[in-house]
């Protein structure tokens, strides 16, 4: 693709629409973090990053770059996985984090506005603090919500509360061209033409710049009660979640975990694990208004997790055990990062009955590549989080067993009727693993919605399914 | 081994406020929890006896209500509990209600091993598990962090002290207060959980007390009077340090050494 090269004119007509030196970073002024994300190992250096504060500044910019044929890359917190965020064409990044705003609570329609450089934590925080709720739980506390939009990461509570689109109401957008548009608003029903506010969620900024988001929210649940459930081997432990999820029990999650992670989390946060009796975990968490009610929920998952197996049902009934076991748990990514040199992902997601083939092939896999891999998961869901660790190998090697396990994997994902992605999203790293799901019809009809949106190419080119 | 532990139901918020004009701790709603300090004495009970074997006893006062407690640790494994409950135990100060402690500890037999949490997450004294040891005439220690063996004849411990660590070896029958994060407390088992629940608690009164002099119990026993009770200047002291690279370094292990962090 033949872009402009962004230049010292460009600088300056940037310059004037942001006039504010702070703001801009431009050549070798650019920090490292900007040219990666979290893991994908896609490196690119952007020309120029701009922290934005407001939908006008982006704009003002993106119809610059529209009129001059430069590239965009938008980016909040860089915290993905798949090199979602990262500059391949060079070009302009327009940094979000700064809008982090949190514009109305609106409490007569259950909504929230807020800009897109907001912080998960901090949107949960403030919710809560207003005896409301905002469900979707991502593991990764300090991305933003604009970037969680992006790619409909819908984390720990899908179960029972579904993913980040259920809780989108509206979005405002700024297109390619710099229009300035608004999808969907606070109304609970639409049926008014194509909903392209759903396309814009999960299109991991190939569509338009989100500049902000208005967002459902729930009365706040009074009362949660975990169960750590131990059982003999992770086979029991997963062949029970279907079992649960027949028995009509609503957890809000359904979690697997295996004492080597665990114990990568106990030394990552210097904190014991309040259990070790086990190699092979179930998490549950339950939500209601009171102790009595969640616990005559529960009362039925814990004598039908017993009757399977189940070495015990350990309750966690207050603040303190909560952090206990689910700071561990929101710890598995970056413990298990920390526990050797370089690591690789896979976030397939299964039908829910699947889940035990794909952890048994997961396991039988790394005898058969001969490459360590360690996977925890929402089973509850069917997503799986599955790291292919390098340790001490070189790195021409760890890449050809890494490319070999991920072909693998995906197959099976997807002869067992999965898909790629369960929330990390594609990016530029899963791409041919895309392409290999999807037949071609469908990647014509991604290409055309594209091109309708972006007709040249500018707003993060080579991303999801383009070459 | 014969270990009794100490626990005590305290609002399950851990955001205790205090009324700045009153001076009266608002109590949220009537959620209540174990003590958490008391987890970490119940688990290093747990841990002792499964090195030694014996038998976990806990006692509560407080009101009915506070069985609960028991029940929980029935669940986390210990074998036997008592409540002492009375109108007349009630407003007592950290005298009185050492002494009626003491006194229920008496009834409920002999213990080689008495353990407490280093304080309570509502009234925060911290003086209550000493002055149940003076009242029982047996020797005491504070902030223990570590317990490094268990014998016939005593248990060995790790003090912190404000300066420096202090190992001692402790003859039974003792009185041990244990710091958080000694061990990591388990959690309740609903097996066992299901399989206590019909174990019997026993309920005593002032009644049942081998000293039934009421002026030594509740309100009457209490010789503290509570004037006035305000939320702490919070501190936030910082220090920035400015100086060579090694200096620093220096300045900072001192300091994280004394802080034995290190």
């Amino acid at each position: 693709m033949n872009y402009k090269k962004f230049d010292k004119n460009d600088l300056e007509v940037i310059q004037k629409i942001i006039n504010d030196p702070e703001r801009i970073l431009y050549g070798e002024n650019i920090n490292e973090e900007y040219s990666h994300d979290e893991l994908s190992g896609t490196n690119s250096y952007p020309d120029i990053v701009v922290k934005a504060l407001s939908a006008q500044e982006i704009s003002d910019i993106m119809k610059y770059a529209y009129e001059n044929n430069i590239p965009v890359t938008p980016r909040g917190a860089g915290t993905g996985l798949v090199g979602s965020s990262v500059a391949m064409e060079h070009g302009i990044m327009i940094d979000s984090s700064l809008m982090n705003h949190i514009l109305e609570l609106d409490e007569e329609n259950l909504t929230i506005t807020v800009e897109p450089g907001v912080l998960l934590m901090e949107l949960s925080s403030y919710v809560e603090d207003h005896d409301f709720f905002y469900p979707p739980d991502p593991g990764e506390k300090s991305a933003t919500i604009g970037g969680n939009i992006s790619t409909n990461a819908g984390g720990m509570r899908a179960v029972k509360y579904g993913v980040t689109r259920d809780y989108v109401r509206g979005l405002e957008v700024v297109l390619p061209n710099g229009k300035i548009v608004e999808f969907g608003g606070k109304v609970v029903k639409n049926s008014s033409g194509y909903s392209l506010k759903d396309l814009m969620i999960g299109s991991e900024g190939t569509l338009g710049f989100i500049t902000k988001a208005v967002l459902k929210l729930l009365p706040l649940p009074k009362k949660a009660i975990s169960l750590l459930i131990p059982f003999p081997s992770l086979n029991q432990a997963i062949d029970t979640v279907p079992l649960i999820i027949k028995s009509k029990a609503i957890p809000t999650a359904i979690e697997f975990m295996q004492r080597e992670v665990i114990i990568d989390a106990e030394q990552y946060l210097g904190k014991q694990f309040p259990d070790s009796q086990s190699d092979a975990y179930l998490l549950l968490k339950f939500d209601g208004n009171s102790i009595e009610e969640i616990e005559a929920a529960y009362d039925n998952v814990a004598k039908l997790c017993l009757e399977q197996g189940a070495l015990d049902v350990l309750i966690s009934d207050t603040e303190e055990r909560e952090e206990s076991i689910w700071k561990a748990r929101g710890a598995f990514l970056e413990a298990i990062k920390g526990s050797t040199t370089y690591m690789d992902e896979v976030d397939m997601v299964v039908p829910r009955n699947k889940v035990n083939e794909m952890v048994d092939y997961l396991h039988n896999l790394h005898k058969e590549v001969n490459i360590r891999i360690k996977s925890f998961g929402h089973a509850g869901d069917g997503n799986l989080h599955s790291y292919i660790l390098q340790d001490d190998l070189s790195k021409e090697e760890f890449e050809k067993r890494m490319e070999l396990a991920m072909e693998k994997i995906y197959k099976k994902a997807n002869e067992l009727g999965g898909q790629v992605s369960g929330e990390h999203g594609i990016g530029f790293a899963k791409k041919p693993y895309l392409k290999e799901s999807l037949d071609a019809e469908t990647i014509e009809l991604m290409n055309g919605i594209k091109k309708a949106f972006d007709p040249k190419n500018i707003l993060n080119p080579h991303k999801v399914f383009q070459a | 081994m014969d270990i009794l532990v100490c626990i005590k139901q305290v609002p399950a918020s851990n955001k205790v406020e205090v009324d700045p004009v009153t001076g009266v701790l608002l109590r949220n709603g009537a959620d209540s929890k174990m003590n958490p300090y008391d987890l970490y004495a119940l688990e290093t009970a747990l841990q002792i006896r499964e090195h030694t074997g014996g038998i976990i006893s806990v006692i509560s006062m407080g009101p009915p209500q506070a069985k609960a407690v028991i029940r929980e640790a029935f669940a986390m494994g210990a074998d036997k509990g008592a409540l002492l409950s009375d109108r007349r135990f009630g407003g007592a100060d950290v005298l009185a209600t050492s002494y009626t402690l003491a006194q229920g500890i008496q009834k409920m037999g002999n213990f080689d091993l008495i353990l407490c949490g280093k304080q309570t997450t509502d009234g925060d004294t911290a003086q209550v598990g000493s002055e149940v040891s003076e009242w029982l005439n047996i020797p005491s220690v504070s902030n223990v962090r570590k317990i490094t063996k268990v014998e016939k004849d005593g248990i060995t411990i790790e003090m912190d002290l404000p300066n420096e660590l202090e190992i001692a070896k402790v003859a039974y029958p003792c009185l041990l207060s244990a710091d958080k994060d000694i061990f990591q407390p388990r959690l309740p088992s609903y097996v066992k959980k299901m399989k206590t629940k019909d174990r019997e608690i026993k309920v005593y009164s002032l009644d049942d007390m081998g000293d039934k002099d009421e002026s030594h119990y509740g309100l009457n026993g209490s010789p503290t009077q509570v004037k006035r009770i305000f939320p702490p200047e919070s501190n936030d002291h910082r220090e920035v340090w400015n100086d060579d690279g090694t200096v620093i370094a220096d300045k900072l292990f001192h300091m994280i050494s004394e802080l034995k962090f290190i």
